[in-house]
Order: structure tokens, then C-alpha cells, then sequence
């Protein structure tokens, strides 16, 4: 039934077939994104006021379900005010640029084996990449705004961003040595075995760890979440943006988060795989791996302090760094090895 | 002209766009954000070329790392420009020089009849992996230039810390390594004072 309806719609087509096709599937993929991103806002603030004891959001819709509706309407009806001497075009620009890669990126992103909008065979390398534009965003933004408040927290965001990008990308650099590939549906592939415990996670347990606390920092999250920095320099980068210019920013850093979930459990815990041999593999796998690390994300905001920016930065290049690289040795040592069980 | 040269010809046309407002943007963050967008455009035609990797790469150490370290400096640079243009005829000539010794390196290259024998890129299939060839390449064939290149980024590296690092008498700093290890006796010293005594005894504690 279904495929025949696709094929008389491809008869019907013709040419123009194939970008409708892919049109069709980037939504299908977009908008699941979005509502994540909306009822994940909702999520962090029941988690936090769950840890700090209070109830949360509960009064919009039953449960307060309908709380990120009313924020997003609250957003778009708000004036965007555009402070005198901003650089107009790179000031409307910014927020834009920030959204971009963190959707961009999902197009390697593998669902289950079959399902991925494009498999790239470097999908490893065009992630890293296309998160590494991120940045710019928010660079853009703290400088087109003038504001030295602003300014402060797109240079505190960029230098924090190039330094956790190296330790995040060895850490990557191990998984695939590991799998013997870049394509990420391979990578999952080559976890398949004995459930849990053929999953990266155990031979890269160190690069786990720092795979997930440097995609922390990459989100600008809690207590990493320097470039905004309330108690220092009141918003940072976004001081000056106001109604849904500012709700793209904030797009922007939940579908980065969603992102950084779905990677760390696609790299290291076996993506779809089930964790126990007589369970199928199931794309609902993957949901509730990436769901537990996004809890984890909102976990931390609540729990931990913010860190000083030079604890931040002896964190990233002389912890983060070099144990990476010394894993980066261990591993290639150990593959060569009859020790290498993965 | 099929849809590969018609690609071709407009990231050719935004590369050299964006390349001549580089050089002729007023403001020296819109210059340097034209610089990226060249490297980006060139990527795509790179990636026409069935040279993922380095598009890719190009992307990933130029656009996001190499650039934005170049706008955190631009952006603090505090330029005036009218003094920027006060040499522009002086320096026009050796400029110009300059100019045209890399057109004519150019024309050279391109033009000679070793280039013009291998026109036309190789196709490959589509599981030909461009950046297990290249590992395999730079590994083997080429492994004392690859590791003489990065011996030279060392010592690069490592000379540019050198000369920015000052020593400078009385900086206060932290050692992490000690504050962790600090024990409970060396920070805290339980005093009771005289009238606290007292209390203790009225209570009977």
C-alpha cells in the first residue's frame, strides 16, 4: 500500500522527485527535532524543580503540557529591539548562524540501521566540522551587538569553544580506531555482540568521559556556561536579544544538547543496540540512551556550581588534553594486542 | 553545461567575490568573515573535485578553528583607517610586483603540459573512501615529509610560547594539585574561649 503510493507519486513527479523526497524526509527529521527542543525546555524546568523540591510548571494546560506553546507565542509577539550602533545585518545574522549547524549536523545521524537522511562515509568528520561553525553565532553576535558585556561573552565562548573542540576530537579520533570507520551507522554496527558489554564504552571508558563533559562545555551548558555568565556579565552574548532572535539562541543550544545525547550514545553505548542479547534492537534503544543524557545534562545545571573561567580552561588543556592523547596511545597499543575483544 | 559545471562556476564566482571584498571590506570583521565564507565556498569546489576529506578538514581547521581565533584578534583591534591608508601609493608598486610574480606562478603551473595531461578529475566509485587513500598514502609513500612537517609545527609551536612567555616575580597563582590535597587540620583549629567554657559547665555537657 504505502510503497505503491510512493511509486505512483514518483511516476507522478518525475524529475522533481527526488528533492521533493528529500524535502519530505529533512522534515519528517526537523520537526521531531523542534518538539524535542520544546518539551525539553519544559523538562529541565520539572527536573529542577524537582531537585530543588518545588513542583515546576503546572499551571498552563493539563500537567502545564502547553508551557513551551505559550513561551513560544510570548516569544513572537515580543518586540526585537536592535541597540543603536549594532551592526544591523550581522546582528539578525547571528542567530541564524547559530541554529544552522545545530540542525545541519542531524543530516549524518543515523536512526536505526536503515534510516539516516544521507550516509556519508566521513560523517564522523563532517559532524566535527559542522559543529565547529557553531561558533560563530555566537561570536557574531557578541560583537555585532555592541556591548562590552556581550563582547566579554562571545570572547570567553570562543576561546572556551577552540579548546574544548581538541579534546573532544581525539576523543572521536579513538572511536574510530576503534570501529574502523567514520560512517556512523558503521560505528554502531561494529558494537553489535554481546549486548552492553561489547558497546566503546568499556575500552574508552576515559574518552567517554571526556567526550560527554567537552560536549558539555561545547553547548555552553551549566557549569560550563561561561559565555553567559549571569552573576558576571548579566546574559553575555545574548544581552541584547530580544523576542524570537533570542529564542533561536535558545533553539539553537537544546538542539545542540539533543544532538551531544544522541552522539555520545550512538559513539559509545551501541546507538540502537540492545544492551541484553534476548531484547531486539530498536530505535527506542536509542531514545532512552539519549534521554538519560539529556537528564544527565539538566542533572548538572541543577547540581553544579558554575566553574571559574581558569579552572575552566586548566580543566580542558591540561586534564582533558592530555588524557586523550595518552588514550589515543593506550589504544592503538592495546588493538595490537590478542587483549582487544571489541 | 550539466548541473557539476554550473556548480562549479557559481563557488568559483562566490570564492572570488567573497576573496576581493577580503581585501576591499572597510570594516575588518566583515573582511574576515568574507574570509570564511572563500574557505567555504572553496570547500564545495573541493568536494566537486571527490575530495571530501580535505573539504571537510578545510572546513573544520580553517572555518572553526583558525578563523575564529583570527576574529577574536580582529575584533579587539581598535583600527583607524585613515592611517591604515596613508602608505597605499608608496606601497603600491612592490604590491603590485607581488601581484604579478603569483599570477605569473599561476599561469605556469596551470598552463604547463604536465598539468594540462591530466586534465579532467578521476572518477571513482561510490564506495571509494578518499580518506582511507590519503591515511594509507601519508603513512607509507610519504610518512618522512608528513612527520618532518610536524616536527616543523612543533618547534613552530613551541617557539611562539617561548617568546610570549614572561616570568614575572610575585604573580599569584593557584596549585590545584595542593589545594586538593589539603587535610582538614590544615585549614580548620577548634578554639574554646573562656566564656564558652563556662556555659559547657553550666549545661553539665
Amino acid at each position: 500500500m504505502m510503497t505503491e503510493l510512493l511509486q505512483t507519486l514518483q511516476n507522478l513527479l518525475g524529475p522533481a522527485w527526488v528533492p521533493v523526497w528529500t524535502a519530505v524526509k529533512i522534515v519528517a527529521i526537523v520537526v521531531p527535532i523542534m518538539l524535542s527542543v520544546a518539551y525539553l525546555t519544559l523538562a529541565e524546568r520539572w527536573v529542577i524543580g524537582w531537585v530543588q523540591v518545588r513542583i515546576g510548571p503546572n499551571r498552563v494546560g493539563p500537567l502545564g503540557l502547553l508551557q513551551p506553546l505559550a513561551d513560544g507565542v510570548k516569544l513572537l509577539l515580543k518586540e526585537i529591539v536592535i541597540p543603536t550602533g549594532a551592526n544591523k545585518f550581522l546582528f539578525v545574522l547571528a542567530p541564524v548562524l547559530t541554529l544552522l549547524p545545530a540542525l545541519v549536523a542531524w543530516a549524518v545521524i543515523p536512526f536505526s540501521p536503515e534510516i539516516v537522511l544521507a550516509n556519508v562515509d566521513a560523517g564522523l568528520l563532517f559532524i566535527l566540522a559542522v559543529t565547529s561553525v557553531g561558533v560563530y553565532g555566537i561570536i557574531l553576535a557578541g560583537w555585532a551587538s555592541n556591548s562590552k558585556y556581550a563582547f566579554l561573552g562571545a570572547l570567553r565562548s570562543a576561546a572556551q569553544i577552540v579548546s574544548y573542540e581538541i579534546a573532544m576530537g581525539f576523543a572521536l579520533v579513538t572511536v574510530l580506531m576503534a570501529a574502523g570507520s567514520l560512517n556512523l551507522g558503521d560505528i554502531v554496527k561494529g558494537q553489535q555482540g554481546a549486548g552492553a558489554l561489547s558497546w566503546y564504552w568499556i575500552p574508552l571508558f576515559p574518552m567517554f568521559i571526556v567526550y560527554f563533559l567537552s560536549g558539555v562545555a561545547e553547548t555552553n551548558r551549566a557549569p560550563f556556561d561561561m559565555a553567559e555568565g549571569e552573576s558576571e556579565i548579566v546574559a553575555g552574548f545574548h544581552v541584547e536579544y530580544s523576542g524570537m532572535a533570542f529564542a533561536l539562541f535558545f533553539l539553537a543550544e537544546y538542539a545542540n544538547m539533543i544532538l551531544i545525547a544522541f552522539l555520545t550514545a550512538l559513539m559509545f553505548l551501541g546507538g540502537w543496540l540492545s544492551p541484553v542479547p534476548f531484547l531486539p534492537d530498536s530505535f527506542l534503544w536509542l531514545l532512552a540512551k539519549a534521554g538519560f543524557f539529556l537528564f544527565v545534562f539538566l542533572w548538572f545545571r541543577a547540581t553544579f556550581p558554575r566553574y571559574r573561567y581558569d579552572q575552566l580552561m586548566r580543566l580542558g588543556w591540561k586534564v582533558f588534553i592530555p588524557v586523550s592523547l595518552i588514550w589515543v596511545v593506550v589504544v592503538g597499543l592495546w588493538m595490537q594486542t590478542p587483549l582487544w575483544l571489541w | 553545461m550539466n548541473l557539476e559545471t554550473l556548480v562549479f562556476y557559481l563557488f568559483g564566482a562566490i570564492t572570488l567575490l567573497a576573496g576581493l571584498r577580503v581585501i576591499t571590506a572597510r570594516n575588518p570583521v566583515h573582511a574576515a568573515m568574507f574570509l570564511v565564507l572563500a574557505f567555504c565556498s572553496s570547500a564545495g569546489i573541493w568536494l566537486l573535485l571527490e575530495a571530501e576529506f580535505l573539504a571537510v578538514t578545510l572546513i573544520l581547521v580553517y572555518v572553526g578553528a583558525v578563523m575564529v581565533l583570527f576574529l577574536f584578534v580582529v575584533m579587539m583591534l581598535d583600527i583607524n583607517l585613515d592611517q591604515l591608508r596613508e602608505g597605499f601609493w608608496r606601497w603600491f608598486p612592490f604590491g603590485a610586483a607581488l601581484a604579478l610574480i603569483m599570477v605569473a606562478e599561476m599561469v605556469w603551473v596551470l598552463g604547463s603540459r604536465t598539468t594540462a595531461d591530466t586534465v579532467g578529475a578521476v572518477q571513482h566509485a561510490a564506495n571509494y573512501s578518499n580518506t582511507k587513500e590519503l591515511g594509507r598514502l601519508l603513512y607509507t609513500d610519504y610518512v618522512y615529509p608528513f612527520e618532518l612537517a610536524a616536527v616543523l609545527l612543533l618547534v613552530a609551536m613551541v617557539a611562539a610560547i617561548a617568546l610570549t612567555l614572561r616570568r614575572r616575580i610575585g604573580v599569584k597563582s593557584q596549585d590545584i594539585a595542593k589545594q586538593v590535597q589539603v587535610k582538614k587540620a590544615d585549614r580548620l583549629r577548634i578554639i574554646t574561649d573562656e566564656s564558652e567554657r563556662k556555659t559547657d559547665a553550666q549545661s553539665g555537657s
